[in-house]
Protein backbone atom coordinates (compact mmCIF):
# COMPACT_ATOMS: atom_id res chain seq x y z
CA UNK A 1 0.00 0.00 0.00
CA UNK A 2 2.81 2.27 0.99
CA UNK A 3 4.35 1.97 -2.61
CA UNK A 4 0.78 1.83 -4.45
CA UNK A 5 1.54 3.35 -7.72
CA UNK A 6 -0.36 5.54 -9.57
CA UNK A 7 -2.34 3.76 -11.63
CA UNK A 8 -2.04 5.01 -15.34
CA UNK A 9 -5.32 6.60 -17.12
CA UNK A 10 -4.99 3.89 -19.78
CA UNK A 11 -5.80 1.35 -17.70
CA UNK A 12 -8.91 3.15 -16.11
CA UNK A 13 -10.49 4.32 -20.28
CA UNK A 14 -10.05 0.47 -20.88
CA UNK A 15 -11.93 -0.52 -17.37
CA UNK A 16 -14.55 2.31 -18.23
CA UNK A 17 -14.71 1.17 -22.04
CA UNK A 18 -15.18 -2.36 -20.97
CA UNK A 19 -18.05 -1.74 -18.09
CA UNK A 20 -19.71 0.32 -21.27
CA UNK A 21 -19.81 -3.04 -23.38
CA UNK A 22 -20.57 -4.82 -20.47
CA UNK A 23 -23.46 -3.19 -19.79
CA UNK A 24 -24.75 -3.54 -23.34
CA UNK A 25 -24.38 -6.66 -23.79
CA UNK A 26 -26.36 -7.79 -20.67
CA UNK A 27 -29.26 -5.12 -22.07
CA UNK A 28 -29.18 -7.03 -25.25
CA UNK A 29 -28.90 -10.26 -23.82
CA UNK A 30 -32.71 -9.37 -21.75
CA UNK A 31 -34.31 -9.02 -24.98
CA UNK A 32 -33.69 -12.97 -26.32
CA UNK A 33 -35.40 -15.56 -24.41
CA UNK A 34 -32.61 -18.05 -23.96
CA UNK A 35 -34.51 -20.01 -21.24
CA UNK A 36 -34.69 -18.06 -17.85
CA UNK A 37 -31.93 -19.88 -16.14
CA UNK A 38 -29.40 -18.74 -19.14
CA UNK A 39 -30.80 -15.43 -19.12
CA UNK A 40 -30.77 -14.94 -15.59
CA UNK A 41 -27.25 -16.61 -15.53
CA UNK A 42 -25.21 -14.45 -18.09
CA UNK A 43 -26.99 -11.77 -16.53
CA UNK A 44 -25.74 -11.84 -12.90
CA UNK A 45 -22.17 -13.28 -14.32
CA UNK A 46 -22.04 -9.86 -16.08
CA UNK A 47 -23.18 -7.94 -12.88
CA UNK A 48 -20.10 -9.99 -11.09
CA UNK A 49 -17.80 -9.40 -13.83
CA UNK A 50 -18.21 -5.64 -13.41
CA UNK A 51 -17.92 -5.80 -9.79
CA UNK A 52 -15.08 -7.17 -10.22
CA UNK A 53 -13.77 -4.97 -12.88
CA UNK A 54 -14.49 -1.74 -10.46
CA UNK A 55 -13.18 -2.94 -7.36
CA UNK A 56 -9.75 -4.31 -8.75
CA UNK A 57 -8.97 -1.59 -10.56
CA UNK A 58 -11.18 1.58 -9.86
CA UNK A 59 -10.85 0.60 -6.04
CA UNK A 60 -6.88 0.09 -6.34
CA UNK A 61 -7.77 -3.49 -5.01
CA UNK A 62 -5.34 -4.92 -7.46
CA UNK A 63 -2.41 -2.49 -6.57
CA UNK A 64 -2.86 -3.20 -2.79
CA UNK A 65 -1.65 -5.32 0.00
CA UNK A 66 -2.91 -8.61 0.86
CA UNK A 67 -4.58 -7.03 3.79
CA UNK A 68 -6.52 -5.13 1.72
CA UNK A 69 -7.51 -8.41 -0.10
CA UNK A 70 -8.76 -9.58 3.21
CA UNK A 71 -10.96 -6.73 4.00
CA UNK A 72 -12.28 -6.28 1.04
CA UNK A 73 -13.39 -10.01 0.37
CA UNK A 74 -14.81 -10.02 4.50
CA UNK A 75 -17.61 -7.99 3.16
CA UNK A 76 -18.96 -10.38 0.05
CA UNK A 77 -17.57 -13.49 1.95
CA UNK A 78 -20.50 -12.65 4.36
CA UNK A 79 -23.07 -12.07 1.92
CA UNK A 80 -22.53 -15.25 0.33
CA UNK A 81 -22.82 -16.64 3.75
CA UNK A 82 -25.97 -14.78 4.31
CA UNK A 83 -27.78 -15.84 0.69
CA UNK A 84 -26.43 -18.80 0.58
CA UNK A 85 -27.58 -20.70 3.88
CA UNK A 86 -30.81 -18.47 3.70
CA UNK A 87 -31.54 -19.73 -0.27
CA UNK A 88 -30.33 -22.99 0.83
CA UNK A 89 -33.05 -23.53 3.80
CA UNK A 90 -35.87 -21.75 1.53
CA UNK A 91 -35.67 -23.45 -1.82
CA UNK A 92 -35.52 -26.75 -0.04
CA UNK A 93 -38.46 -26.32 1.83
CA UNK A 94 -41.18 -27.57 -0.44
CA UNK A 95 -38.97 -30.86 -0.97
CA UNK A 96 -39.13 -31.24 2.45
CA UNK A 97 -43.19 -30.98 2.77
CA UNK A 98 -43.51 -32.19 -0.86
CA UNK A 99 -45.42 -29.34 -2.32
CA UNK A 100 -44.17 -26.92 -5.39
CA UNK A 101 -43.78 -22.89 -4.00
CA UNK A 102 -41.68 -21.32 -6.33
CA UNK A 103 -45.19 -21.40 -8.95
CA UNK A 104 -47.13 -20.37 -6.99
CA UNK A 105 -48.93 -17.30 -7.73
CA UNK A 106 -51.61 -16.83 -5.07
CA UNK A 107 -50.64 -14.69 -1.86
CA UNK A 108 -49.82 -16.96 0.67
CA UNK A 109 -47.50 -15.19 3.19
CA UNK A 110 -45.34 -18.38 4.49
CA UNK B 1 10.28 17.56 9.51
CA UNK B 2 9.92 16.49 6.12
CA UNK B 3 6.76 18.28 4.03
CA UNK B 4 5.38 14.77 3.94
CA UNK B 5 4.82 15.15 7.35
CA UNK B 6 3.05 17.95 7.98
CA UNK B 7 0.18 15.99 7.21
CA UNK B 8 1.02 13.03 10.59
CA UNK B 9 -1.52 13.61 13.17
CA UNK B 10 0.49 12.90 16.17
CA UNK B 11 -1.22 9.39 17.48
CA UNK B 12 0.50 8.32 14.12
CA UNK B 13 3.82 6.74 13.96
CA UNK B 14 4.44 8.02 10.16
CA UNK B 15 1.86 9.12 7.39
CA UNK B 16 2.28 5.36 5.97
CA UNK B 17 0.54 4.15 9.47
CA UNK B 18 -1.96 6.92 9.74
CA UNK B 19 -2.74 6.02 5.35
CA UNK B 20 -3.02 2.21 6.21
CA UNK B 21 -5.67 3.24 8.57
CA UNK B 22 -7.57 5.56 6.85
CA UNK B 23 -7.52 3.06 3.99
CA UNK B 24 -8.11 -0.16 5.56
CA UNK B 25 -11.06 2.08 8.48
CA UNK B 26 -12.63 2.82 5.23
CA UNK B 27 -12.73 -1.10 3.78
CA UNK B 28 -13.96 -1.95 7.64
CA UNK B 29 -16.82 0.53 6.91
CA UNK B 30 -17.78 -0.66 3.37
CA UNK B 31 -17.81 -4.05 4.25
CA UNK B 32 -20.88 -3.09 6.77
CA UNK B 33 -22.42 -1.30 3.85
CA UNK B 34 -22.16 -4.76 1.92
CA UNK B 35 -23.87 -6.26 5.13
CA UNK B 36 -26.45 -3.45 5.29
CA UNK B 37 -27.19 -3.78 1.47
CA UNK B 38 -27.15 -7.55 2.02
CA UNK B 39 -30.18 -8.29 4.31
CA UNK B 40 -32.33 -6.62 1.59
CA UNK B 41 -30.74 -8.76 -1.54
CA UNK B 42 -31.33 -11.66 0.91
CA UNK B 43 -34.94 -10.68 1.31
CA UNK B 44 -35.54 -10.01 -2.25
CA UNK B 45 -34.22 -13.56 -3.23
CA UNK B 46 -36.02 -15.16 -0.84
CA UNK B 47 -39.44 -13.05 -2.13
CA UNK B 48 -38.39 -13.90 -5.94
CA UNK B 49 -38.31 -16.99 -5.45
CA UNK B 50 -41.46 -17.71 -3.18
CA UNK B 51 -43.45 -15.15 -6.12
CA UNK B 52 -41.38 -16.05 -9.16
CA UNK B 53 -44.34 -14.86 -11.42
CA UNK B 54 -45.31 -12.26 -9.60
CA UNK B 55 -41.96 -10.30 -9.33
CA UNK B 56 -41.55 -11.29 -13.18
CA UNK B 57 -44.53 -9.75 -13.93
CA UNK B 58 -44.09 -6.46 -11.96
CA UNK B 59 -40.22 -6.12 -13.20
CA UNK B 60 -41.54 -5.80 -16.51
CA UNK B 61 -43.66 -2.98 -15.35
CA UNK B 62 -40.14 -1.08 -15.15
CA UNK B 63 -38.11 0.56 -18.00
CA UNK B 64 -35.43 -1.15 -19.17
CA UNK B 65 -34.14 1.38 -21.08
CA UNK B 66 -34.43 4.16 -18.09
CA UNK B 67 -32.81 1.19 -15.96
CA UNK B 68 -29.62 0.88 -18.58
CA UNK B 69 -29.29 3.81 -19.15
CA UNK B 70 -28.42 4.82 -15.30
CA UNK B 71 -26.57 2.41 -15.57
CA UNK B 72 -23.93 3.94 -17.76
CA UNK B 73 -24.61 7.40 -15.89
CA UNK B 74 -22.96 5.95 -13.01
CA UNK B 75 -20.08 3.91 -14.75
CA UNK B 76 -19.32 7.30 -16.01
CA UNK B 77 -19.33 8.96 -12.88
CA UNK B 78 -16.99 6.11 -11.48
CA UNK B 79 -14.79 6.64 -14.35
CA UNK B 80 -14.83 10.60 -14.08
CA UNK B 81 -14.18 9.50 -9.74
CA UNK B 82 -11.18 7.70 -10.97
CA UNK B 83 -9.84 10.22 -12.97
CA UNK B 84 -10.37 12.58 -10.17
CA UNK B 85 -8.14 10.26 -7.54
CA UNK B 86 -5.52 9.82 -10.17
CA UNK B 87 -5.40 14.34 -10.60
CA UNK B 88 -4.93 14.49 -6.75
CA UNK B 89 -2.28 11.66 -6.79
CA UNK B 90 -0.91 13.81 -9.40
CA UNK B 91 -1.15 16.81 -8.01
CA UNK B 92 -2.89 18.34 -10.63
CA UNK B 93 -5.60 20.98 -8.73
CA UNK B 94 -7.75 22.13 -11.58
CA UNK B 95 -8.28 18.77 -13.28
CA UNK B 96 -9.64 17.19 -9.74
CA UNK B 97 -11.57 20.42 -9.60
CA UNK B 98 -12.92 19.72 -12.83
CA UNK B 99 -13.55 15.90 -12.65
CA UNK B 100 -15.06 16.29 -8.77
CA UNK B 101 -17.72 18.26 -10.83
CA UNK B 102 -18.49 16.29 -13.33
CA UNK B 103 -19.10 13.56 -10.71
CA UNK B 104 -21.35 15.74 -8.87
CA UNK B 105 -23.10 16.32 -12.46
CA UNK B 106 -23.29 12.96 -13.75
CA UNK B 107 -24.79 11.86 -10.01
CA UNK B 108 -27.11 14.33 -10.78
CA UNK B 109 -27.94 13.20 -13.94
CA UNK B 110 -28.68 9.59 -11.95
CA UNK B 111 -30.96 11.08 -9.30
CA UNK B 112 -32.95 13.10 -12.48
CA UNK B 113 -33.69 9.92 -14.11
CA UNK B 114 -34.72 8.06 -11.05
CA UNK B 115 -36.97 10.94 -10.21
CA UNK B 116 -38.76 10.47 -13.63
CA UNK B 117 -39.13 6.58 -13.18
CA UNK B 118 -40.35 7.42 -9.58
CA UNK B 119 -42.86 10.21 -11.17
CA UNK B 120 -43.98 7.45 -13.71
CA UNK B 121 -44.93 4.74 -10.57
CA UNK B 122 -46.57 6.83 -9.09
CA UNK B 123 -48.80 7.82 -12.04
CA UNK B 124 -49.22 4.30 -13.16
CA UNK B 125 -50.65 3.27 -9.07
CA UNK B 126 -47.40 0.90 -8.83
CA UNK B 127 -46.48 2.61 -5.63
CA UNK B 128 -46.88 0.45 -2.48
CA UNK B 129 -50.08 1.50 -0.30
CA UNK B 130 -53.83 2.26 -0.96
CA UNK B 131 -53.66 2.89 -3.96
CA UNK B 132 -51.97 0.16 -5.18
CA UNK B 133 -52.73 -1.10 -8.57
CA UNK B 134 -52.20 -4.61 -10.22
CA UNK B 135 -53.74 -7.44 -12.00
CA UNK B 136 -55.37 -8.87 -9.34
CA UNK B 137 -54.30 -12.54 -8.92
CA UNK B 138 -50.48 -11.03 -8.83
CA UNK B 139 -50.89 -7.49 -7.19
CA UNK B 140 -50.17 -8.74 -3.38
CA UNK B 141 -46.58 -9.71 -4.31
CA UNK B 142 -46.53 -7.74 -6.89
CA UNK B 143 -46.58 -4.90 -4.29
CA UNK B 144 -43.91 -6.85 -2.15
CA UNK B 145 -41.80 -6.35 -5.81
CA UNK B 146 -42.61 -2.74 -5.87
CA UNK B 147 -42.04 -2.38 -1.70
CA UNK B 148 -38.36 -3.80 -2.40
CA UNK B 149 -37.79 -2.11 -5.58
CA UNK B 150 -38.44 1.27 -3.44
CA UNK B 151 -36.72 0.38 -0.68
CA UNK B 152 -33.37 -0.71 -2.61
CA UNK B 153 -33.15 1.68 -5.06
CA UNK B 154 -34.27 4.43 -2.37
CA UNK B 155 -31.37 3.42 -0.05
CA UNK B 156 -28.86 3.59 -3.18
CA UNK B 157 -30.17 7.16 -3.62
CA UNK B 158 -29.79 8.02 -0.22
CA UNK B 159 -26.22 6.88 -0.68
CA UNK B 160 -25.87 8.90 -4.20
CA UNK B 161 -27.18 11.98 -2.28
CA UNK B 162 -24.67 11.46 0.31
CA UNK B 163 -21.52 11.41 -1.95
CA UNK B 164 -22.53 14.49 -3.42
CA UNK B 165 -22.46 16.17 -0.39
CA UNK B 166 -19.15 14.42 0.32
CA UNK B 167 -17.56 15.37 -3.55
CA UNK B 168 -19.25 18.84 -2.65
CA UNK B 169 -16.96 19.07 0.27
CA UNK B 170 -13.98 17.67 -1.52
CA UNK B 171 -14.48 20.65 -4.36
CA UNK B 172 -13.99 23.19 -1.45
CA UNK B 173 -11.28 21.76 0.23
CA UNK B 174 -9.19 21.15 -3.45
CA UNK B 175 -9.89 24.99 -4.20
CA UNK B 176 -8.23 26.04 -1.09
CA UNK B 177 -5.19 24.03 -2.22
CA UNK B 178 -5.36 20.89 0.98
CA UNK B 179 -4.51 18.02 -1.67
CA UNK B 180 -1.42 16.80 -3.48
CA UNK B 181 0.35 13.83 -4.77
CA UNK B 182 1.78 14.37 -0.58
CA UNK B 183 -1.73 14.02 0.61
CA UNK B 184 -5.05 13.42 -0.82
CA UNK B 185 -6.48 10.29 1.66
CA UNK B 186 -9.80 12.18 1.55
CA UNK B 187 -10.17 12.22 -2.11
CA UNK B 188 -8.99 8.76 -2.21
CA UNK B 189 -11.56 7.83 0.47
CA UNK B 190 -14.36 9.22 -1.45
CA UNK B 191 -13.50 7.53 -4.47
CA UNK B 192 -14.09 4.20 -2.54
CA UNK B 193 -17.24 5.31 -1.30
CA UNK B 194 -18.61 6.45 -4.71
CA UNK B 195 -17.40 3.31 -6.03
CA UNK B 196 -19.02 1.38 -3.86
CA UNK B 197 -22.32 2.67 -4.77
CA UNK B 198 -21.58 1.82 -8.53
CA UNK B 199 -21.42 -1.55 -7.34
CA UNK B 200 -24.49 -1.83 -5.64
CA UNK B 201 -26.50 -0.19 -8.62
CA UNK B 202 -24.68 -2.47 -11.06
CA UNK B 203 -26.52 -5.29 -9.09
CA UNK B 204 -29.94 -3.57 -8.72
CA UNK B 205 -30.11 -2.95 -12.32
CA UNK B 206 -29.85 -6.85 -13.05
CA UNK B 207 -32.18 -7.58 -9.92
CA UNK B 208 -35.09 -5.26 -10.53
CA UNK B 209 -35.06 -5.00 -14.29
CA UNK B 210 -33.47 -8.03 -16.27
CA UNK B 211 -34.29 -10.99 -13.94
CA UNK B 212 -37.91 -10.86 -14.59
CA UNK B 213 -37.98 -10.71 -18.31
CA UNK B 214 -37.88 -14.28 -18.37
CA UNK B 215 -38.30 -16.76 -15.94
Amino acid sequence: MKAEPVVPVRVYLLVFLSLLVLTAITTAVAFFDLGGGVNNGIALTIAVCKGLLVILFFMHVRYSDKLTWVFAAAGFFWLLILIGGTMDDVVTRPVLSRETASTSTEFNPR
Amino acid sequence: MSKVEAFRQHHFDGVEQQHEASWLGMWVFLATEVMFFGGMFAAYFVYRHWYLLAFGSASNRLDIWLGAINTAVLICSSFTMALAVHSAETSRRKPLIRFLMLTIILGLVFLGIKFYEYHTKFEEYLVPGSSFRFEAALAAPAEIFFSFYFAMTGMHAVHMIIGIGLLTALIVRARRGHFSALYHTPVELTGLYWHFVDIVWIFLFPLLYLLGRHL
